[in-house]
Formats: C-alpha cells, sequence, structure tokens
C-alpha cells in the first residue's frame, strides 16, 4: 500500500478518492456551509466532522464532497462565513491544487441587510450586496444603501 | 432603450443635473406645456407627504397629464396585505410613470427592478429623496448664478436628515464647494460622508456653534432637529433650542445669502426670518413644481 492512503486511513474523517475537501471551517459554520453550498441538495458522497482540533481556529470542521469540483464563484460564497477556508482538490486520492476563497465583489443572497427599515427585511426579496471593503467586511445594501459592518453580518 | 428610473441621487450624472437645472428653467418660464396629454401617472404614497404629493400632482396637472394612485395605505389593496411587489406589478400594467413614496427603505430601487415603466423615487423612509434635492440645486443655482464655488452651511439634524446627505453628494460634483456642518454632537455628518470629502479634497468644517461663522455662507441649509432621533429626552431639550436661526444673526452676513430649508419647519427658524430678503425656503418649494415637471419629462424621455 502506498505510503499517503496508509496515512489517510488514519485520518479522523476517511478520504475521497476524487472530489473536493474544504477545511478550516470554523466549526459553528458547519451547517451554514452546507446550506449555502446546497450540499444538502446534492447526491454526491459528502463526508464531514466537525468539533476538531485546530492551532488557528481552537474547533474546526473539515468537509469532503466526493466527485464534487466548484466553480470559483460558487465557492467564493463562503468567504463571508468561512474566511479561513481552505480547498484542497482530490484526484485519485492525491491533492492535486488548492484554493483559498475570496469574497467577492457582489453578494447576491447569503447575507441579511441589519437595517430592520430595509425592505429585504420586510417584503420576500434576495438580498445584494456591494462590498465596499473586505477587511473588515462592510457590505453596501443595493437597495437601502446602507452599510453592515463586518460583526453585524447575519446569514440568511 | 434602458428606462431612466430616478431611485437616488447618484443615478444622475454631471450632464444630467445641469440637463435637469436647464428643463426647471425652461418650465418656470412656461410652466402649463400639454407634454404629458393621454398619458396617465401612478401617484403612490405609501405613508402621506402632503406636500411632496401636492408638488409632483400640480407638476403633472402642469403638464395635462392624468393621476391615479392613492395618497395613504388606508386607500389601497396594501391595508389587505398586497405586497410591494404585487402593487408595482400591477400598476405598472396601467400607468406610463411611476412616482412612489414608501416608509421602507429601497423600496424605491426594488420597486424599478419590477416596473415596466419608470419609477420616480418621492421619498423612500431614511433613505433617498432626489427631486427635493434636485429642486434644492435649482434653488442655489437660480440664487447664485451658479453651482460652482458654492460655500454651504448646513444646519440641524446632519446625521439622519437625507437630504443634506444627497445635497452634499450633488455638490461634491461641482467646483470647489465648501461644507459647514452645524449640528449638536449626536446628530453630526456621517462618517462615511466626511471620508467620502475628503478622498474628493473638497474642504469641510464642523462647528459646535451656529454663530457669526455664518458671514462667510453663500446658502444656509436648515433642517428640523426631531424629537424622536433622540434616545435620551434630556438631551433633546439641551439642543432643541440652540440651533435656532433668528433675525438678527443675519445683519452681518454676505448680501447674496438665501436660506433654505426642505419643510416642514417646526422652530428652528424664526418667524422673524420670513421677511427678510434672505429667506428663501417658500422659492424653494415652488421651485419644486418646476424642477418635477423637468424630472418627469427627462425620466419620460418628452425633452
Amino acid at each position: 500500500m502506498k505510503d499517503h492512503i496508509k496515512k489517510k486511513l488514519k485520518l479522523k474523517v476517511s478520504a475521497i478518492k476524487d472530489g473536493t475537501v474544504i477545511d478550516h471551517i470554523n466549526a459553528l459554520s458547519l451547517f451554514k456551509v452546507i446550506k449555502i453550498l446546497g450540499l444538502d441538495k446534492i447526491k454526491n458522497q459528502i463526508t464531514f466532522g466537525t468539533n476538531l482540533d485546530s492551532a488557528k481556529l481552537g474547533r474546526k470542521a473539515i468537509i469532503k464532497v466526493s466527485d464534487k469540483f466548484f466553480k470559483d464563484d460558487e465557492i467564493d460564497k463562503i468567504a463571508l462565513i468561512a474566511p479561513h477556508a481552505k480547498l484542497n482538490i482530490i484526484e485519485d486520492y492525491e491533492v492535486v491544487e488548492k484554493r483559498i476563497v475570496e469574497i467577492p465583489d457582489v453578494i447576491h443572497g447569503i447575507a441579511k441587510c441589519f437595517n430592520p427599515k430595509c425592505i429585504t427585511n420586510n417584503e420576500e426579496i434576495s438580498t445584494c450586496f456591494q462590498v465596499i471593503s473586505k477587511e473588515p467586511v462592510r457590505l453596501k445594501c443595493h437597495y437601502c444603501e446602507k452599510i453592515t459592518g463586518q460583526d453585524q453580518i447575519k446569514i440568511k | 432603450m434602458k428606462k431612466k428610473d430616478l431611485i437616488s441621487i447618484t443615478d444622475y450624472t454631471k450632464d444630467e443635473y445641469l440637463r435637469i437645472m436647464e428643463l426647471s428653467r425652461e418650465f418656470e418660464q412656461n410652466p402649463n406645456q400639454d407634454l404629458l396629454k393621454g398619458k396617465v401617472i401612478a401617484s403612490l404614497f405609501f405613508e402621506p407627504s402632503t406636500r411632496t404629493r401636492l408638488s409632483f400632482e400640480t407638476a403633472i396637472s402642469r403638464l395635462g397629464g392624468r393621476i391615479v394612485g392613492f395618497s395613504d395605505v388606508g386607500s389601497s389593496s396594501v391595508s389587505k396585505g398586497e405586497t410591494l411587489h404585487d402593487t408595482i406589478r400591477m400598476v405598472s400594467n396601467y400607468a406610463d410613470l411611476i412616482v412612489m413614496r414608501h416608509p421602507l427603505e429601497g423600496s424605491a430601487r426594488y420597486a424599478a427592478e419590477i416596473s415596466s415603466v419608470p419609477v420616480i423615487n418621492a421619498g423612500d423612509g431614511a433613505n433617498q429623496h432626489p427631486t427635493q434635492t434636485l429642486l434644492d440645486m435649482y434653488s442655489i443655482l437660480k440664487t447664485q448664478g451658479t453651482l460652482d464655488n458654492i460655500n454651504i452651511f448646513m444646519v440641524g439634524d446632519l446625521k439622519y436628515g437625507r437630504t443634506v446627505h444627497s445635497l452634499l453628494m450633488a455638490l461634491s460634483q461641482f467646483e470647489k464647494p465648501v461644507f459647514n456642518f452645524i449640528a449638536p454632537y449626536e446628530l453630526q455628518m456621517p462618517e462615511e460622508y466626511k471620508i467620502y470629502l475628503q478622498e474628493k479634497g473638497i474642504r469641510y468644517f464642523e462647528h459646535p456653534e451656529f454663530n457669526e461663522i455664518i458671514s462667510e455662507a453663500d446658502i444656509i441649509y436648515m433642517t428640523r432637529v426631531q424629537k424622536e432621533r433622540f434616545s435620551d429626552p434630556i438631551e433633546y431639550e439641551k439642543v432643541r433650542n440652540v440651533y435656532i436661526l433668528r433675525n438678527q444673526m443675519l445683519k452681518d452676513t454676505k448680501p447674496n445669502l438665501r436660506i433654505l430649508h426642505p419643510l416642514p419647519r417646526v422652530n428652528e427658524i424664526h418667524n422673524d426670518v420670513d421677511a427678510n430678503d434672505k429667506a428663501y425656503y417658500f422659492e424653494q418649494a415652488r421651485n419644486g413644481v418646476f424642477a418635477r415637471e423637468a424630472i418627469i419629462t427627462h425620466t419620460m424621455n418628452l425633452k
């Protein structure tokens, strides 16, 4: 048996042959990430682990999705809630590519506007924000034009 | 052709501001023109605003258009629970233009996305009221002969006052404006606007007191300090009588100075100012009809 496969067998979350591993998700954000990426609606094999030890995040979560490769704009959707997430693209048990997430310039849906008087909080409307700053995150609502700051961000 | 909505003051370019100024002047000289003959304009006021509604409806009437709509939600299907989405979908099938006032912020932008006909925002909560800004600009142009090099003092509620924010954005497109802000601590100009001015290299000054510094002013833009903005009623009592403009304060001011106010006023401009030639707020309201005739015809590509 090849060495790297032996190593994988010791993992707490079993290895996948082909697909994507999303690592370094804050444990508290795991289920939001699953929802945003629509993983609860696809038929692929998915394994995940949470409350794993992480030097950086304290408790982290990891998701492994077999036979699934995300497009950039798809994966950038999780940047707001899992800014430290790292992706490993796996082919035949080998990491063939590593990617980090980046907050896009425009965010559709996902986040809520912090302004209670905004139309998006009063009628069934998908939100839309222009990202005016990425560090710290500042989102300008396309509708009410108010700015939602990093610590005000809530996920829909 | 893309429809021309007017939702936010920043939807217009500087050229469009100037075009609206030119048209406003034209309508002032000749207010009755049958450009809207055969057209139906929906005037949807989801909250009452007598002043703005009458100004729009006067503008539409002077242009020969017909008006359908409502002046408060009690007399519309909204009271039956209809969504804004459905109201706009329906009305945009009937009318050639929608003029809309709504208490929720962002409602006008949303309506414009749903509507197949152009939408003019007549105020969406504390967010935007662009037609007010254009009539303010027309008033400044008329009284000063230019929109360049204007020294403007904004007084009162600069934190929540949407009219001062929009006017700041619009005047920033012109040559070398100077902004002076006079407001109680709780109601100061928000940081984001000050940053905007800094980035554009535009000068601004903040003053805690309302006194002889106004001798520099070309325009004093007064706003109402609203009681409901204060979390602490004692704080409101402290500042409510501080920013009152009285006639004697105008003694050493520039001859071209004019005083503007979006109205309604409460006590922030003393009645003794009304007789002063520098008081301009009632003419300003009159200019609103011409500015709205200009905006409507521009929006509908009739001019």
